[in-house]
């Protein structure tokens, strides 16, 4: 073999374990979301949230001098499928997951990551997720446990009589049973509880059954999907009491799809990018994406800066160093500036922070009021 | 009362929507013996060109008009070139596996090339409510039934008032005898697939105001557009109507009176008592068999 050959040989060696050396030095992230099915809405948003803030991150240089590398995976709104990508991911070595939104999702899921002593970062709001004790995961928006009582608050105040209608799965049900044990010792009284179907495409049953029940005001929580079908039905069946809804009622994507119908509902709402703390960001989605984002995107980006803030104060990139840093924590916008709002975490991985009840006038997302966090001394 | 009328009229329209899938099932049957599994796609590519065309700043006739000719380019003549006549001397079995494939890559196809999110569709009538001694019929209601019923009667006049239409039954009932008689019998089954392809955008039209254009849009529709259509009788195209009208307000009054869990399962339910009592279908004629 002549010298030449020899020095190619080693010279193409090199460059396969210098990039394996580099590939391996990579902070790996798996974004695991629902890209197909009945949560496409959601998972689409909080993956290109993720993704927005990788590159951002990537841009300038990494989190402790590493890059990030990422793949983004398909759970097809199945919680089986999101089991086993969560499962891949672990095999994989990953240090975070993010995702699945969906609630039925991470609740089977992050058995997983629990397993494989993993960050995973979940858009899911049932209140049943983080009171599973598992320490690895980590709320991206208020669970229901912080976000309920606000709403409730406005509720009570607001209606005599509410009908609620609520979509029959894991985020769904959540919503109904904690609304249900808020306002059981408050003014307001539950005259009726419809349940809905994930996907569920004619609402017209739904809506007579809550005029029948003489409700004064209609609390909707369904995806968005769901929710834009059914505002267009309030509006054909000439619906004109309060729809109150929590957080996905008023969100760009429904707004999007109800267009006019729309217009008058109301929401608590934990992220919005009309708030004036983030209408900056929303703009950089908007610019990246060529569409506004909702919640979701907002939670996909936070979840990531968030994980990085985590790194950065443990001092290590270390999976269980930052799990720590993350509980019992709080990160504040001015030090963080990219998590976008203070933010606290709790021990079991709940977060608080401050939150919006917003309403839909001339096809937009108006901020009516600033609530403060749940817990705030 | 009032409230069972509301069920009853809202029922009306999603049936009518329900019908025009299923006339499609009954024309293709008659026409070339073959089952179109792909039949609800059918009706979404049609909703993603409007979408499509709408994003392009075209007025919704436009949109319309133009979802009609791809319609009838791509669902009417490259279907039956490209996928019916080569598998029709296979028998129907090769024809239905492909359609199911067919429906599968629709599906995806649209979702991976174009968007898998819900995509937002105007109102196409007026959005306004009437009241009738109580019962309130909204005007999309009023219009997406009186369209669709329209369109069911107009295709069963022209099937059976024009000579063109009376050729194609000819073709359907025998086609070895229709070919003597001088008619020309691919023409005619051309005819038929194009038929089926108008519906199927006129159903895109009214239907993707209220289910959002999505790829998977055509799954459930094109479900109970097959259950309509062997409940009404997959021989008959006033079945269809008849079919999708049941199935539409039964399911209604099931989701209001007994539970919006067992909505779905309503037009099974329907289609095993018909498929059990009446295997023919409630307006389908026996068909005699050699053995």
């Amino acid at each position: 073999m002549s010298i030449q050959k020899l020095t190619r040989i080693a010279a193409a060696t090199l460059l396969i374990a210098s990039s394996a050396f580099a590939q391996s030095q990579d902070i790996k992230i798996a974004n695991i979301v629902e890209m197909s099915g009945p949560g496409t809405t959601s998972g689409v948003m909080f993956k290109q949230g993720v993704e927005m803030a990788i590159k951002e991150i990537n841009a300038a240089g990494g989190i402790s001098g590493r890059k990030i590398s990422y793949t983004s995976e398909d759970t097809q709104s199945n919680p089986g499928v999101a089991k086993g990508l969560t499962q891949k991911a672990i095999d994989n070595d990953v240090f975070a997951i993010m995702g699945p939104v969906f609630s039925g999702s991470i609740m089977v899921s992050m058995t997983e990551s629990k397993r494989g002593e993993t960050p995973n970062f979940t858009g899911g709001e049932a209140a049943a997720i983080t009171q599973q004790g598992n320490p690895w995961v980590f709320r991206t928006a208020f669970g229901q446990s912080v976000s309920f009582p606000k709403l409730a608050r406005y509720i009570n105040a607001k209606s005599k009589k509410l009908a609620v209608l609520y979509v029959n799965n894991d985020f769904g049900k959540g919503g109904q049973s904690t609304i249900k044990q808020l306002l059981a010792t408050g003014p307001t009284q539950i005259v009726a509880e419809i349940s809905t179907e994930s996907g569920q495409i004619d609402f017209s049953a739904a809506v007579i059954q809550a005029k029948q029940s003489g409700a004064d005001a209609l609390f909707a929580y369904t995806n968005e999907e769901e929710s834009a079908r059914l505002l267009r039905e309030l509006r054909k069946q000439g619906w004109n009491k309060p729809v109150i809804g929590e957080t996905v009622l008023t969100s760009a994507k429904v707004v999007e799809l109800a267009g006019e119908a729309a217009n008058g509902a109301v929401a608590h709402v934990g992220l919005t990018v009309e708030a004036p703390q983030l209408q900056a960001w929303g703009k950089k989605y908007q610019a990246m994406y060529n569409t506004v984002s909702d919640h979701n995107g907002v939670k996909g980006y936070t979840a990531v800066y968030i994980l990085k803030a985590a790194i950065e104060k443990s001092g290590k990139v270390d999976r269980k160093a930052a799990a720590t840093a993350i509980r019992n924590s709080c990160f504040t916008a001015k030090q963080y500036p990219n998590v976008l709002m203070d933010v606290c975490f709790d021990d079991k991985g709940d977060i608080d922070r401050e939150s919006f009840i917003t309403e839909i006038r001339n096809g937009k997302t108006v901020v009516a009021e600033t609530l403060p966090p749940l817990n705030k001394k | 009362m009032t409230d069972f009328f509301q069920l009853f009229f809202s029922g009306l329209a999603t049936g009518c929507i329900y019908a025009l899938a299923a006339l499609g099932f009954t024309l293709l049957w008659q026409a070339s013996g073959t089952i179109n599994f792909a039949q609800g796609e059918f009706v979404m590519l049609p909703a993603f060109v409007m979408v499509i065309s709408l994003h392009n700043s075209m007025s919704i006739t436009v949109s319309f008009a133009i979802s009609v000719i791809v319609s009838v380019l791509v669902l009417g003549w490259l279907f039956k070139r490209g996928l019916v006549d080569p598998l029709f001397k296979y028998g129907m079995m090769p024809i239905v596996v492909a359609t199911i494939g067919l429906s599968i890559a629709m599906r995806n196809g649209v979702r991976a090339g174009y968007s898998s999110e819900p995509q937002p569709f105007p109102l196409i009538f007026p959005d306004k409510v009437y009241d009738f001694a109580g019962v309130n019929i909204s005007a999309s209601d009023m219009g997406t039934f009186l369209m669709a019923l329209g369109l069911v009667l107009l295709t069963q006049a022209f099937l059976s008032q024009t000579v063109t239409g009376r050729a194609m039954q000819a073709v359907a009932q025998n086609t070895e005898s229709a070919s003597v008689l001088g008619i020309n019998v691919p023409r005619m089954i051309f005819y038929t697939f194009a038929i089926n392809a108008v519906l199927a955008a006129a159903a895109a039209l009214l239907v993707t105001p209220i289910y959002l254009a999505k790829f998977d849009m055509g799954e459930s529709l094109g479900t109970k557009a097959f259950f309509a259509a062997i409940i009404g009788g997959f021989n008959n195209t006033r079945g269809a109507l008849l079919g999708g009208i049941i199935v539409g307000v039964c399911e209604n009054l099931a989701a209001a009176y007994v539970s919006s869990a067992y909505k779905d399962a309503v037009a099974l339910i329907i289609f095993m008592i018909v498929i059990l009592f009446k295997p023919q279908g409630l307006l389908g004629q026996p068909v005699d068999r050699k053995v």
